[in-house]
């Protein structure tokens, strides 16, 4: 007696090809996909205050360090008090509603609340001053924020892309009094040889 | 000398089946007890053993809730009721390919009624086995790490670890066992489906059965197959064990770090596992009636084996000992001294006891002929080689190095109830099993009928007239006719 129709002979061959495919397919799809690549880069949240890094990086040319002033002496590259803001703000753009919320903090002593854009994992243990006293440019990680309104994450910071340059520094590295310029390129610089550094590649050069 | 050109007779030895069993006596008793409805007994041990299931979940849903915190490893006992029940339940596994496998390439044609069943526990024991390796890294969503898989990462599995080994060899040993397992199965599948009355029964098994027709062309191919799916298990049989002891040989703890350990670990396994594939078949065999297919020649044969295996293991047990006094190392030495006589000397005895002392009962014929005896050893022998695991991790972790590093393991009630839920998920799908598989492979048993003999006659005097050792069969028929 005939229990399945004579098309179902395919089937061990159709089901072997699929399932050999599917498992690869799902491998290399959240190999690819499910990345800081695909969700990191590109993330720019809406900040309390619309303060614009073009502005005041880019056209105004106020170097990083003037607001994160600790970029070179601690892990944190330091987001600014409201103090910093106001050592300007008091006296100019004082009616701006765009400073509102900023002459808000200054009368009230409360925090602003600064959206974190750039965040790492608590198990990396990322150092600023490391990176800078290098000379590794702002730029390297962090694109041309002195070209945005908003700023947005350029990079994926994903362990691979960190471990890419640990394991070949040379090519990110530049002299040390360029590192917050965010237009110099290595033609810049052509009689200047990088200095050679060690950066850990083991488990516990991060993660401590 | 062509031992398989004799007819059984001529060589004195007497049929390995009972008296009345018969081509269509063994597909009935094989085949009814999946297609009659289950007798009440069968429900009461599922609905236990389903429940311990669900305990195993919610203690592993706790885990995975709260960490592994909820478990009783602690400083110094990394390592405790997780990894012995892994290694137990591994090594219980190991009869089912011994059976299957060596037993099969050395012709012992015993093994046709106890292989089926056998095979079926390998699988479900590695599953359970499986479970522990999983949940006990903590962070269950990164358990992908065990594989080399490409990742955002770029971190790749140690290579150099026994961890990634145990992996491979684990992951091996199940697909292998899977694979021969379902292979042996086709014939017997395609039997119930034949027999089956109505259409759902015969749709399921036809799918299973692969569209077996029981052609020559389909049993060459078969026994092909299975000679190659054997060869390939039998290494397997040696290799599984050894790798999951280097987890331990490879270290530099006392009491771990032993040449011995490969050897021993895959005596220990067989052991282990005849004696569940014992406990199994013994309750099976009173309650299925299929005692005219496993009769007591196989247990007896059985018991030997678990004879021969108990006394490597206590072979293996007093070599420890013997090097750690030999090697002249005092650590060595105190982390024996310690198991013997230090607060786990409670386990260490039990394991002795259990281990040591109870297979050496079946020297004796009476007593290894005794389904009584043999029931309750079978048990002791299974309580013992879990003490056994318990006894080389926790008592060679719980005194470290420094007298601060000192502690002693308590499991939890975690601990307990997910080790009692891979019983009762063991049993549940061993249930399942009988219930609705062939759970004596009933094509091979066959194959040691007599009628089965090329040589076969029914009448006495052929098989008198076959003096000569290779004679040719049709000689022999013509002495039969005369």
């Amino acid at each position: 007696m005939q229990l399945f129709p004579r098309q179902l002979n395919k089937l061990p061959l159709v089901a072997a090809v699929l399932g050999g495919l599917a498992g690869p397919a799902v491998v290399l799809g959240a190999w690819y996909y499910n990345t800081p690549k695909h969700y990191q880069v590109g993330y720019a949240p809406t900040q309390p205050v619309p303060y614009s890094h073009r502005l005041h990086a880019g056209q105004m040319g106020i170097d990083c360090r003037y607001c994160h002033a600790n970029v070179e002496k601690s892990a944190k590259a330091m987001i600014p008090p409201t103090q910093t803001c106001m050592g300007c703000h008091a006296l100019v753009k004082t009616e701006s509603a765009k400073l509102a919320a900023v002459r808000d903090s200054w009368e009230v002593g409360n925090s602003i609340e600064w959206v974190h854009v750039h965040k790492l994992p608590d198990h990396a243990y990322f150092d600023h001053s490391v990176h800078v006293n290098a000379a590794v440019g702002c730029v390297t990680c962090h694109g041309r924020v002195d070209q945005m309104e908003v700023v947005r994450s350029e990079k994926p910071i994903n362990m691979g892309w960190c471990l890419d340059c640990h394991r070949d520094p040379t090519p990110n590295l530049r002299p040390r009094d360029q590192v917050t310029n965010m237009e110099w390129t290595p033609d810049m610089a052509k009689n200047w040889t990088p200095p050679k550094v060690n950066p850990p590649q083991q488990c516990s050069g991060c993660h401590r | 000398m062509a031992y398989h050109g004799l007819p059984i007779k001529s060589l004195g030895e007497t049929p390995l089946l009972g008296e009345g069993a018969t081509f269509r006596s063994i597909t009935e008793a094989v085949s009814r007890v999946t297609e009659n409805a289950a007798p009440r007994g069968w429900w009461v041990a599922f609905l236990i053993a389903f429940n311990f299931t669900g305990i195993m979940g919610l203690a592993i849903a706790y885990l995975f809730w709260t960490g592994v915190g909820v478990w009783g490893n602690n400083a110094p006992v990394y390592w405790a009721w997780d990894i012995t029940n892994f290694v137990w339940w591994i090594g219980i596994g190991h009869a089912g390919t011994l059976i299957s496998a060596v037993l099969f390439l050395f012709r012992q044609k015993w093994r046709t009624a106890i292989n089926r069943f056998a095979e079926a526990m390998t699988i479900f024991a590695v599953i359970c086995a499986l479970i522990f390796p999983g949940i006990h890294v903590g962070r269950v969503w990164h358990a992908y790490y065990l594989f080399p898989l490409p990742n955002e990462m770029q971190l790749w599995p140690n290579f150099k670890s026994p961890l990634i080994w145990d992996i491979f060899a684990v992951s091996t040993y199940f697909t292998v066992s899977l694979l021969f397992w379902y292979v042996g199965l086709i014939p017997d599948l395609a039997t119930l489906r034949d027999r089956a009355r109505n259409m759902i029964r015969k749709r399921i098994y036809g799918a299973l059965a692969l569209g077996w027709r029981g052609s020559n062309r389909a049993w060459q191919n078969y026994e092909r197959a299975y000679l190659i799916l054997a060869a390939l298990s039998t290494p397997l049989v040696l290799s599984v064990h050894s790798v999951v002891s280097f987890d331990f040989a490879t270290s530099v703890m006392p009491g771990w770090h032993t040449t011995i350990f490969p050897p021993y670990f895959v005596a220990g396994a067989v052991f282990s596992g005849f004696a569940m594939v014992m406990t199994l078949m013994l309750v099976t065999r009173a309650v299925y009636g299929v005692r005219s297919i496993v009769t007591l020649k196989h247990l007896e044969l059985m018991n030997k084996i678990m004879l021969v295996t108990g006394s490597l293991v206590g072979y293996a047990y007093g070599m420890e000992f013997f090097i750690a006094w030999y090697s002249g190392n005092e650590y060595e030495l105190y982390v024996f001294k310690n198991r013997a006589t230090g607060p786990y000397a409670w386990a260490y005895w039990t394991m002795i006891s259990c281990n040591v002392i109870s297979p050496q009962l079946f020297w004796f014929k009476k007593l290894r002929t005794s389904i009584p005896v043999m029931f309750v050893i079978s048990i002791a022998i299974n309580v013992g080689m879990w003490f056994e695991r318990f006894v080389i991790i926790v008592t060679s972790l719980h005194r470290d190095f420094l007298p601060s590093s000192w502690g002693y393991f308590r499991p939890t009630l975690v601990d307990i109830f997910t080790y009692l839920g891979t019983l009762g998920f063991f049993f549940t799908a061993f249930l399942l099993f009988i219930r609705w598989v062939p759970m004596i492979a009933i094509a091979e048993v066959k194959g040691v009928l007599p009628e089965a003999d090329p040589h076969y006659h029914p009448e006495e005097h052929g098989a008198e007239a076959a003096p000569v050792a290779g004679q040719a069969a049709e000689p022999l028929a013509a002495t039969a006719e005369e």
